[in-house]
């Protein structure tokens, strides 16, 4: 009962850390969490959104297209039509942006940066905010800034969805969707966003109650032989 | 046993196994009483043959190169079937490998398993302690993610602080005067050769040393003081069955929290594996706070909380080279806390200044908790310095002739 009672203590604290472990980031802007569920619809309509509006300066060089097919179940077509956007993307190879990182820095301003493990780096809370945090500013080359982000290069490709809004927040120009459609675009977004940062938690959840549950039958046995050895021990 | 099969025979008289299973298992005697902290010295074993293994795959496909380095680990994350949950069980294997060893030493700290005629086997043990700090510490350069550049960065830089031969040394550790590419390499054939060869050595002296004096146990008191008629002690039981079928148990469970890490939260929300270590080695770009693994982070606030450079260094060394003295320090004729209720306070106080520090150093640096960190290093200084005197005259609990059960 004691050893019992020990383990609990150990993987209560293994959980503890893992909720509130590691450092965090007191920012000026407060990070608001995305609520949104991670499965295989989110990610693939998160997908499609960067692929039509994102891929063009963002590259995913460490996804290559055909993966899209064995994790999220789609087929070669449907991945052609909807994700290969770039010029002279291959089937075989990494969602790579049509644009020249030297010419984009020269055109842009600096070269934007790789997105695949973004969600890692950044976090999805940091990026939910980054991307609802643009105001109108005429001061930049763009237009755009950021509070999140100041002085970002990056414009705000989701104007249509958040409308215009100066940076105290009035609303210069309204949004062409509404709040909702807004909310469901972002969200999609992180989700694409947290499985390319990585893939294997597709696979890692679907593995995992068999592991686990494998491994608890392991135990039980392991201790009921341990148990029955012991028995002539005193 | 029936070994007088023909092919055990052969084998026997050319090569001892069946006497060495015997004396190193079936024949070799453990104390019947062993608890919960006995578990942690054969799951260090295993999570070491973990780490082996994963890391021979894991060399496979890496490239220990500047440019290459980084993307070869994302490789190894995308591209290699597996590729993965191998390196994911590598990185969680060094966190366990460091949660194991911490219970595994906290259990010598207990009942006293440093204490003659241990000495030598508690020595072998911090030495496997130190090696593994450097391993981790190489181990974690590899990815050459940006944090691990800034890490290395300020590692190998706190070797110049060394008088008189700093400079020179940090040029040979670096491979130049820059943390770089030149230093990538040979910290990989450290990583994977010569540490992991001396850890081998000096894990099997380990073995052959607890053999030859046997094991502690939770009262402190030698088993083989009181034998039987044949010559066995009378409260020892052979270590297999008994113990290999009680250590599989541990396994299990062990295993079952590992498997919950890798599959659930394999980078521990920053504890296994830091954000700022997924965007590639920049020497333009420091991170908002570079702090170490959780692991070594009470050896990083030690070194923080003192404003000179030389001394907070030597404060470090001193603080990892004192345990190596502690079989001659505590000089009270008890060895297990059982017995000693002012060991248990000051054990008390030792873990607390060590999860105190701990914490400390996985802060971004704050001067309001300065105070704090000196006072846990004042504590955990204190314990091994009041140690000789408070064992010498601490009340001692009778303690029994024979182990409770």
């Amino acid at each position: 009962m004691k050893t019992i009672l020990r383990i609990g203590l150990l993987a209560g604290a293994v959980i503890f850390a893992a909720i509130y472990g590691g450092t965090t980031y007191a920012d000026e802007v407060q990070l608001q969490t995305p609520k949104y569920q991670l499965n295989k619809e989110t990610i693939v309509r998160g997908g499609i959104f960067f692929a039509q509006n994102c891929l063009a300066c963002h590259s995913m060089k460490y996804i290559r297209y055909n993966r899209l097919a064995t994790d999220l179940g789609l087929d070669k077509k449907f991945i052609t039509r909807n994700f290969m956007t770039p010029k002279g993307a291959e089937y075989l190879r990494a969602m790579k942006t049509a644009m020249p990182p030297e010419l984009a820095a020269r055109w842009l301003g600096a070269t934007p940066p790789d997105l695949t493990l973004a969600a890692r780096y950044r976090g999805t809370d940091w990026i939910y905010t980054y991307l609802r945090s643009f105001y109108w500013d005429p001061d930049t080359s763009t237009g755009w800034n950021n509070h999140v982000f100041p002085d970002v290069a990056m414009p705000n490709i989701l104007f249509s969805y958040s409308g215009t809004v100066d940076d105290k927040g009035q609303v210069i120009k309204k949004a062409s969707y509404n709040s909702q459609e807004y909310d469901q675009k972002t969200t999609d977004l992180i989700a694409w966003m947290r499985y390319t940062s990585d893939p294997s938690i597709i696979v890692r959840r679907q593995i995992a109650p068999y592991v686990i549950g494998f491994l608890v039958i392991f135990t039980i046995l392991a201790y009921l032989l341990k148990r029955a050895y012991w028995r002539d021990v005193h | 046993m029936s070994d007088k099969r023909g092919f055990w025979v052969w084998i026997n008289e050319r090569l001892p196994v069946s006497g060495f299973l015997k004396a190193s298992m079936t024949e070799y005697y453990a104390p019947k009483n062993f608890n919960f902290w006995y578990f942690f010295g054969s799951l260090a074993l295993l999570v070491l043959v973990m780490q082996i293994f994963s890391g021979i795959f894991l060399l496979v496909h890496y490239y220990s190169s500047a440019d290459q380095a980084f993307d070869s680990v994302q490789g190894i994350m995308f591209d290699v079937k597996w590729g993965w949950l191998v390196r994911y069980i590598h990185t969680t294997g060094a966190t366990m490998f460091f949660l194991v060893i911490y219970l595994h030493i906290s259990r010598a700290y207990l009942y006293g398993s440093y204490r003659k005629p241990r000495e030598l086997l508690w020595i072998f043990g911090w030495i496997i302690y130190i090696l593994l700090m450097a391993e981790a510490y190489l181990g974690y350069v590899m990815p050459f993610g940006n944090m691990s550049y800034w890490g290395g960065e300020v590692i190998t830089a706190i070797i110049g602080a060394i008088p008189g031969i700093g400079d020179w040394l940090v040029s040979i550790v670096r491979g130049g005067p820059a943390f770089g590419g030149a230093t990538l390499t040979r910290f990989m054939a450290w990583h994977v050769a010569f540490i992991p060869l001396l850890l081998i050595v000096i894990v099997v002296l380990h073995l052959v040393a607890l053999h030859t004096v046997g094991s502690n146990n939770p009262d402190g008191i030698e088993i083989s003081k009181k034998l039987n008629a044949d010559g066995r002690p009378l409260d020892g039981i052979p270590f297999h069955p008994y113990y290999t079928v009680k250590d599989i148990y541990g396994v299990g469970v062990f295993l079952t929290l590992f498997a919950i890490v890798v599959l659930y939260a394999p980078t521990l929300h920053g504890l296994i594996i830091e954000s700022d270590n997924y965007i590639p080695a920049n020497y333009l770009q420091t991170p908002p706070d570079v702090t170490p693994a959780w692991y070594l982070s009470p050896y990083y606030a030690i070194l923080r909380s003192i404003p000179e450079k030389g001394l907070g260094i030597a404060m470090l060394g001193l603080s990892i080279i004192l345990p190596f003295f502690l079989p001659w320090l505590d000089r009270c004729p008890a060895k297990s806390v059982r017995y000693r209720p002012v060991y248990f306070v000051m054990l008390i106080l030792l873990a607390i200044s060590l999860l105190v520090l701990g914490w400390i150093g996985l802060q971004p640096a704050n001067p309001a908790l300065l105070p704090y960190a000196r006072v846990a290093l004042a504590v955990y200084f204190g314990f091994f310095i009041l140690l000789p005197i408070i064992s010498k005259f601490e009340p001692v609990r009778p303690v029994p002739e024979r182990v409770r059960s």
